[in-house]
Formats: structure tokens, C-alpha cells, sequence
């Protein structure tokens, strides 16, 4: 077994516990690299076919390969999509900096899906190696009535057993693809020739690693214009991933308040 | 230096097979963890552009010194109170492999979060404060290393500085440590002392340490072996789920232990149901043809319909697992309320989930000053050896067999509240099930069915007691049996005076009696007779394990005569006890009858006769394919 093959293995079953365990779940479906990665290691899970529905909470201002990418694999991958619209802005805490209460817009149509169909579990593409409060999460991380985040009381969590009874009208993240590496994650999207929206090949020397809204996204300078090229640029880069998106460099703290009030 | 540092972890384009190897950093708090993890990215290169003017910016804005352990405190909180509050990750690699880098909180009260972390890894860094030397908190972390059953410990000696890199220091506290766990029967691989804060020892040999012979930190971190390979033991494939998506009936579950493949002869643990692995199912591409091991997801179809539930263990016949009510097992626990004899709790083994009692608690310790000892309770942050019995038999192993099998965890209101590992398994007076090979009869279903015109069933009758559910099974029985077909009555009561008889009236054994209640009538309805049982089986889940057991041949009908009623009726003058205190746990009186959602017949006696209410199921018969419509008789006559 490579390294991959573990990885995989290892999403797999927290998958098969998530399913198993849980009464109502959906999966978190953002479009990009990650999300894809873990619809198809569901797939892989259930035998070809996503049990539960896939769910976007659309801010209504991705890219349009974003939405393209969206309409035509949600029919392909024969997926139950469920795309749920955000808040406008003035809804939102206004004490946030201006890009985190952008995405904060993202918590919110979250919490909105989350009453319309009552989840108890829900699946998101977030990885340790992402960034620092990710790296503190669980597999299985229990969200308070509001979806927010007590960091300060994760249950213990070990030798693969997670805790899967939220607290009533409380619901789970569910993460099954944190121990992955953003390299693992194109590593495996090539192995398993997963499709990809074009932006993360480099075009005119620039070249997206992480994709958010449109006015909070930035590329990064690149000539990658394949996987390979993208693995050899990842294997020298000192950039962090999140370096284009602005909301985690507004303040020290900004993403962790995000985090904690319920925000991937 | 010898390290070759990426900010993110290594690409394995080609599937390349580097080892990666995952360490935790444990100690007491204060000893310096958070700033030899820090001080280790930053020698070997691997903090991201910009990450040190930020940690930089961050300590002058708070008026403070320069502060390495910043880099992982990421939370707030931690950094205002200057602790770990949570484990974190953080990955580089070495020339030889790739490691991943487990931060574990020291202070007490986040000894689940340590748990959390170290419970990942496959070596410890046990980081000691040379100045403070051995606390209550690094013997408890040794402890709980070895419980974990991480045996490669690497001890570093921080802070050389603040004792003038006193080599008689040292080799005090190597001393200490060392005796300490070598009591524990972990040998610890190398001991180093360090300055994390200026550098000594962690990459570099310094001139001030140059009375030191031994490795550098990060030479032991490269010494540090991956995880034993489990596919050398006998194969455990723990059954997480079944999956009827299509034409198959997929088993789903991960390889534990050991290897398979299609064709395989397997026996179904606790149950001892034999069976042969027809394929090996996957996607995209199906069936898979090559032998699959430890590790691995995967979902196999058998050669014959077994019932088979979450929770079972998958095992080759000649190497199963032992089937036992009763366990010993070493435990850590962090509830705040302690463990005690006679507590009901939930253990969880892989993904089976059983209910169970402490019977009796040993050795109830506190790792950090490990004299002191009780055998009432288990307090919070303690360990001990507990002894378990549990309401429905499983499938254990010995950790000294099986380290991933042979662990469990134990939940308390659906939260995990402690957990160690299974010392040993008490088969106690039963059968060796990888023995008991089940004999097939010699009569096929359809040779029965000719005979008695119709299907083998499970007729389940559920009520309160009174309710009338005994008359009504014996007019059904009566009938069926004038027309000919092979009903046989099983009443609650009458099994209990038999083959139940050692069973009380804990919600466990009323368990237990409706499970065997259902495999006698399983059994009666597999060779073509219609099992017709009354039992007030008030549990929504034990009739539901019921239903399971008898699967497609479960027809239930709840006689839901009104309570006021069976209590004026009163034949057996039960209610009469029961209202005068003379019956505990007596269904009927309390409210603990949860009266079932989707029964195939409700009946009310009270509002009609008994021959209509024996029509009435005999047309449920009819209408679910039990009792063979006249018409389509006379069709196949024709």
C-alpha cells in the first residue's frame, strides 16, 4: 500500500462511520480541488454513488468555470445537489474586516441549510495542512446550536473512534480528508484522473491554488499548466496556500473568529 | 543538518514508498514543546515565507520576547494564556522519511487533547525541563505512552542553559527518567540534552554540550521506525456496514490486521457463520482480483445470504477471534465522573457497540504518582484495570495479539470518556464456535411449503401484558393448524420457564430473552413452520434486533389494547402485584412500553372478538406472501 492508497483507505472508512453513524448527512460541495477529491473518494466508499446530498452554499459570486464545473458534474456524477444562497452582506457582523464578512456570508447560508433540512452531519473538504486553527480540528468535530466552534472542548478523539451523537438540534462536521496535503491532493487527483476546473493551470504566469469568491481570491505567480508541473511547483514553493485569500490575513485572529462562529 | 524540509508535505507523484512516520512531543507544561517544534522548522527551513516576521510582529505587539511556541499556539486563547490548549500537526521530512510532527498540550487539564494526539503516533519526543526535572505530569505522560502503545520514546533534557549544561544534571534526570520507564517496559531510544530556545542538540552538537556523544534530536527523530506492518497477523476485517445499493449485498468494513481474497473461506465473529468471499467489489473498476491487506477499505460479497450486522468481525475460520460476555482491560479515563463498579457504560470495539457493566475495578491508579491506589473508582486523568462484562457476547482479542482489535473505548452520554486496551478475553464455558459448522437440512423450503401451503414466518405479537396477545397466538394457532400449515406457539412466559431460566428482568436480559426468543423462531420459520410468539418485548430495540435476525420472514403485530383494559382484565393478577409493589420492573404500570411505529397489523381486543381478529391476521398472511392465496392454487393445478 503507497502513501496514497492509505490516505485513501483512511477517508474511505471515516466516510463508512459518518454514513453509518449519522441520521441526516450532505456533503459539503465548494467546487474545488478538495471537494472533488472527496466526491470521489465517497464514491469510492458507496460503490459509485454519493448516498446522501450534495450541497452548495452559493455565494453567488464564484467564477463562471466554477458554475460551469458545478452543472455539468452534478448531472454526470449523478449527484442530489442541493445549491442553498447566502445572506447579503448587511446581514452579517459588521465588526468583521471587509473580506472576512464576505465569506462570512458563507457561514450564514450554511446555517440557513442547516435549519431547512436538518443535517446532522455534515461533510466538508478541510484539511490540517491548510492552516493552523485546521490543524487543531477532529474527524468528527461537534458544532454548538449556532454552528459555532468550541475549541476550547473538543471531546477526545483516538485510535479512529470518533464521537458521533451531536447534542439535539446540534450538528457534526465530519472531515474526511484532513490528514491530506494540498501535494496529496493533486497527487491523487491525477492518479485517479479526477476533473479539475481549468483556473488551477497557470495562465499569462499566474495560476489559482485556492478558489473562493471572486473579489476575495487572488492567483499566485506560476507557470504550472499541468499536475506535474503543479507537484514540482508545490515541492519548492514557500508561499502558503492560503496566500490569495484575503480574509486570513486581514487580522491575527480574523479566521480563527470565522472558524469558531461556524466558518470551514 | 540532515533534514530536507518542504513547507508542504512530499508529493508522492509516482506512488514512491518513503516511510512516513508520525511523532508526538509530550511533557509537562512549561517544559518547552511548542518551542522545539518551532525551533525545528525553523533550522531545517520549512516555515513558509513570512511566518517569523508575522510570529515576530505578534510577540513585539503583545510587549513580549521573541516566542517560538506562537508558531503552533494558533488559537488565541492559547497565545494569550501563553499554553497548548489542543494538539496540532505539522509535517517535514527527513533524507530517510517523511514525519509528521504531533504537538500534544502538557497541561493536565488537556490530557484528552495529549491522548488525542499521542494515540496517532508511532514515536513519542518526551520533553523534560532540566532545571524542574521529572514532574507528576512526564511520568503520567510515560504511563500513557505505554497504554497507548507507542514504544519508541526518545527523552529529551531542555533547557541545558538554565543549569550551565551541567553534564552531572543530565545524568541525573536520565537517571530518573529512565527508571521510571523501564518500570513501564519501555527502553527509551535515546536521551538528549537541549537547548531549544538557542539551538544545542536539536540539529547541531554545540561546543557547550560537547561532553555529549549521542544523537541529536532530529538524528533520533530519523532513527524512529514507522509502524509495524499488521498484515503478518491473522486476518480482523470489522464489518462497518452492509450495502444493498444494487443487486449486491456489499460488506463493507477496513482490514484491520491480515490479508484476503476472493475465495477465501471466512467465519463471521461473534455469530461463527461460515461463509466464502465471492468477490471483492470496488469502483470505478469491479471485482478486484488482487489480495488485499491491512489497511484497506474494501467491500466483499459472499457466497450465501448470512445475516450480518455493524459491528461483526470477518476472520479467517482457523485464526478467529475469541467470542466472550467478559473482558479485562487496561483503561485511561477522562470523565470528569469517575468510573465505578457496578456503572453502566458503552464500550465500543472497532465499530461494534455494546452495552456493558463494570463488574469490578483493580489497580486504580494516578500515573503521575503512581503509589496511590484505590479500587472503588476511576478519577479523572487516572487509569486502571477494570473488569467488563457485556449484555451481548462479541468478538475481542488480546492487545498482545491484536493491537487493533484488542483496543476499545468507552462512551458516557455519547461522548468518548475513556478507553485502553483488552488484556484479556474470558471465553468462559462456551462453545469454540470456529468449531460449530451449521448443518443445512435435508429438506428444501419449496418441499416444506407443498406440504404445509405456506411460507415459514415469524409472527411477533407485542403488548402490554393483558393485552390478550396469548389468546389471540392460540386461535391463530389453532387455525392455521386446521388448514393444515405447521404453526408453533412460543410464549414469552412459557421459554422463560426453560430455556430462559437464567435470565432476570435488567433491561440486558430482557434483551438477551427477546434475542433468543427470535433465533429459536428464526430457526422454526428457516424450516417452513410459522413461529408464532407472544411476548410483551416492550423495547422498541430489541424488537427491532428481532426483525433483524428473522429479516424478511418478521411479521409483527401489535396487540394495542388499551391499557385501563388489561389492567382490568388481569388474568395472571400481575397488575394487582405491581400496584401493591410486589413486582419490580413490571411492564404496564410504568411507562416503559414504546409501542411500535410500523407493526404490520394493530389490534385492539378490546374492540373486537377473536375470530375477527384471527381473520384479520390471516389476511395479513395472505396479503404478505406467508399464507398462499387460494387463486393461485388453483392456477397451478390447472
Amino acid at each position: 500500500m503507497d502513501h496514497l492508497d492509505q490516505l485513501e483507505a483512511q477517508s474511505i472508512y471515516i466516510f463508512r462511520e459518518a454514513f453509518a453513524r449519522l441520521k441526516k448527512i450532505a456533503l459539503l460541495w465548494s467546487l474545488g480541488k478538495d471537494s472533488n477529491v472527496m466526491i470521489w473518494l465517497a464514491r469510492k466508499a458507496f460503490f459509485g454513488r454519493l448516498p446522501f446530498p450534495a450541497l452548495h452554499v452559493d455565494t453567488g459570486k464564484k467564477f463562471p468555470e466554477m458554475y460551469r464545473f458545478r452543472d455539468h458534474y452534478g448531472k454526470e456524477w449523478e449527484l442530489d445537489l442541493r445549491v442553498e444562497p447566502c445572506p447579503p452582506i448587511d446581514a452579517v457582523d459588521p465588526t468583521l474586516p471587509p473580506a472576512a464578512r464576505s465569506a462570512a456570508r458563507k457561514t450564514e447560508g450554511l446555517k440557513m441549510a442547516l435549519a431547512k433540512y436538518g443535517f446532522d452531519g455534515l461533510i466538508a473538504g478541510i484539511r490540517r495542512d491548510e492552516e493552523a486553527t485546521r490543524a487543531k480540528e477532529r474527524v468528527f468535530s461537534p458544532r454548538g446550536l449556532e454552528g459555532n466552534w468550541d475549541v476550547r472542548d473538543q471531546p477526545p478523539e483516538f485510535w479512529d473512534h470518533f464521537n458521533a451523537s451531536p447534542p439535539q438540534g446540534a450538528h457534526l462536521r465530519i472531515h474526511p480528508i484532513l490528514h491530506w496535503t494540498e501535494a496529496d491532493i493533486w497527487a491523487y487527483t491525477k492518479r485517479e484522473n479526477i476533473p479539475i476546473i481549468p483556473l488551477y493551470l497557470a495562465k499569462d504566469g499566474k495560476r489559482y491554488r485556492s478558489l473562493g469568491d471572486q473579489d476575495i481570491t487572488n492567483p499566485v505567480a506560476s507557470t504550472a499548466t499541468n499536475i506535474d508541473e503543479i507537484l514540482a511547483e508545490l515541492e519548492q514553493t514557500k508561499v502558503p496556500e492560503r496566500a490569495g485569500r484575503a480574509l486570513d490575513h486581514e487580522t491575527e485572529d480574523a479566521f480563527e473568529r470565522l472558524r469558531v462562529a461556524g466558518y470551514l | 543538518m540532515n533534514m530536507l524540509v518542504t513547507p508542504t508535505s512530499p508529493a508522492t507523484p509516482n506512488g514512491t514508498t518513503r516511510p512516513q512516520v508520525r511523532i508526538v512531543i509530550v511533557g509537562h507544561v512549561d517544559h518547552g514543546k511548542s518551542t522545539l517544534v518551532g525551533r525545528l522548522l525553523h533550522e531545517t527551513g520549512s516555515l513558509p515565507d513570512g511566518k517569523l516576521e508575522m510570529l515576530k510582529a505578534v510577540s513585539a505587539r503583545r510587549g513580549m520576547p521573541f516566542e517560538w511556541s506562537f508558531l503552533l499556539d494558533a488559537l488565541q486563547t492559547e497565545r494569550d494564556q501563553g499554553i497548548t490548549i489542543d494538539t496540532t500537526q505539522i509535517r517535514f521530512r527527513t533524507n530517510s522519511r517523511d514525519i509528521v510532527l504531533i504537538d500534544a498540550p502538557g497541561h493536565a487539564e488537556f490530557l484528552r487533547n495529549m491522548i488525542t494526539g499521542a494515540s496517532q503516533a508511532d514515536g513519542a519526543v518526551l520533553i523534560i525541563d532540566a532545571l524542574e526535572g521529572v514532574r507528576d505530569q512526564t511520568r503520567r505522560h510515560g504511563y500513557l505512552l505505554h497504554l497507548l502503545g507507542v514504544k519508541q520514546v526518545a527523552v529529551v533534557v531542555n533547557k541545558m542553559d538554565r543549569v550551565d549544561f551541567s553534564d552531572l544534571r543530565f545524568k541525573e534526570i536520565s537517571d530518573e527518567i529512565s527508571a521510571h520507564l523501564n518500570g513501564l517496559g519501555v527502553t527509551p531510544t535515546a536521551i538528549i540534552p537541549i537547548s531549544a530556545r538557542d539551538g544545542d542538540g536539536v540539529a547541531e552538537r554545540t561546543d557547550r554540550i560537547g561532553w555529549y556523544k549521542g544523537p541529536t534530536v532530529v538524528e533520533a527523530l530519523d532513527r524512529l521506525e514507522p509502524a509495524r506492518p499488521l498484515e503478518a497477523l491473522a486476518l480482523r476485517l470489522p464489518v462497518q456496514a452492509i450495502y444493498k445499493f444494487d443487486d449486491r449485498r456489499i460488506v463493507a468494513g477496513r482490514i484491520e490486521s491480515g490479508s484476503l481474497i476472493a475465495g477465501d473461506e471466512i467465519v463471521i465473529m461473534p455469530a461463527g457463520k461460515i461463509a466464502k468471499i465471492k468477490t471483492v467489489e470496488s469502483w470505478p473498476v469491479t471485482p478486484v482480483a488482487t489480495r488485499q491487506g491491512a489497511g484497506r477499505s474494501v467491500g466483499i460479497t459472499l457466497d450465501r445470504e448470512l445475516f450480518i450486522e455493524r459491528g461483526d468481525i470477518i476472520a479467517h475460520a482457523n485464526t478467529a477471534p475469541r467470542e466472550t460476555r467478559r473482558l479485562r482491560a487496561r483503561i485511561f479515563w477522562l470523565h470528569d465522573k469517575p468510573l465505578a463498579k457496578g456503572d453502566q457504560i458503552l464500550v465500543r470495539s472497532g465499530p461494534k457497540e455494546s452495552r456493558a457493566t463494570v463488574v469490578a475495578i483493580e489497580k486504580a491508579v494516578d500515573p503521575g504518582e503512581l503509589e496511590s491506589r484505590e479500587n472503588k473508582a476511576i478519577g479523572r486523568n487516572h487509569v486502571g484495570e477494570i473488569d467488563i462484562s457485556l449484555s451481548n457476547p462479541i468478538a475481542a482479542d488480546p492487545y498482545t495479539e491484536n493491537p487493533r482489535t484488542g483496543r476499545l473505548v468507552i462512551e458516557v452520554s455519547g461522548r468518548i470518556a475513556g478507553g485502553g486496551l483488552v488484556l484479556s478475553v474470558d471465553a468462559g464455558q462456551r462453545a469454540v464456535p470456529v468449531d460449530i459448522v451449521p448443518v443445512e437440512s435435508a429438506l428444501r423450503a419449496d418441499e416444506r411449503s407443498a406440504r404445509y401451503r405456506h411460507n415459514g414466518a415469524v409472527v411477533w405479537l407485542t403488548g402490554l401484558p393483558a393485552s390478550g396477545k396469548s389468546t389471540l397466538a392460540k386461535a391463530l394457532e389453532r387455525r392455521l393448524f386446521t388448514n393444515g400449515g405447521s404453526p408453533i406457539l412460543l410464549d414469552g412466559d412459557t421459554l422463560r420457564a426453560g430455556l430462559n431460566n437464567d435470565l432476570g428482568f435488567s433491561a440486558a436480559d430482557r434483551s438477551e430473552n427477546i434475542r433468543r426468543l427470535a433465533e429459536v423462531a428464526t430457526h422454526l420459520a428457516r424450516n417452513g413452520h410459522i413461529a408464532i410468539v407472544a411476548a410483551v418485548s416492550p423495547a422498541r430495540e430489541d424488537r427491532a434486533t428481532a426483525r433483524r435476525i428473522a429479516d424478511t420472514a418478521f411479521r409483527e403485530i401489535h396487540v394495542a389494547t388499551p391499557a385501563e383494559i388489561c389492567e382490568e382484565r388481569d388474568p395472571k393478577g400481575h397488575y394487582k402485584k405491581a400496584r401493591a409493589g410486589a413486582l419490580a420492573s413490571f411492564t404496564g404500570i410504568g411507562n416503559d412500553y414504546e409501542r411500535p411505529e410500523a407493526a404490520e397489523l394493530v389490534i385492539d381486543t378490546s374492540a373486537r372478538t377473536v375470530t375477527d381478529a384471527a381473520d384479520e391476521i390471516e389476511q395479513m398472511l395472505k396479503t404478505t406472501g406467508v399464507l398462499f392465496d387460494e387463486v393461485v392454487d388453483l392456477a397451478a393445478n390447472i
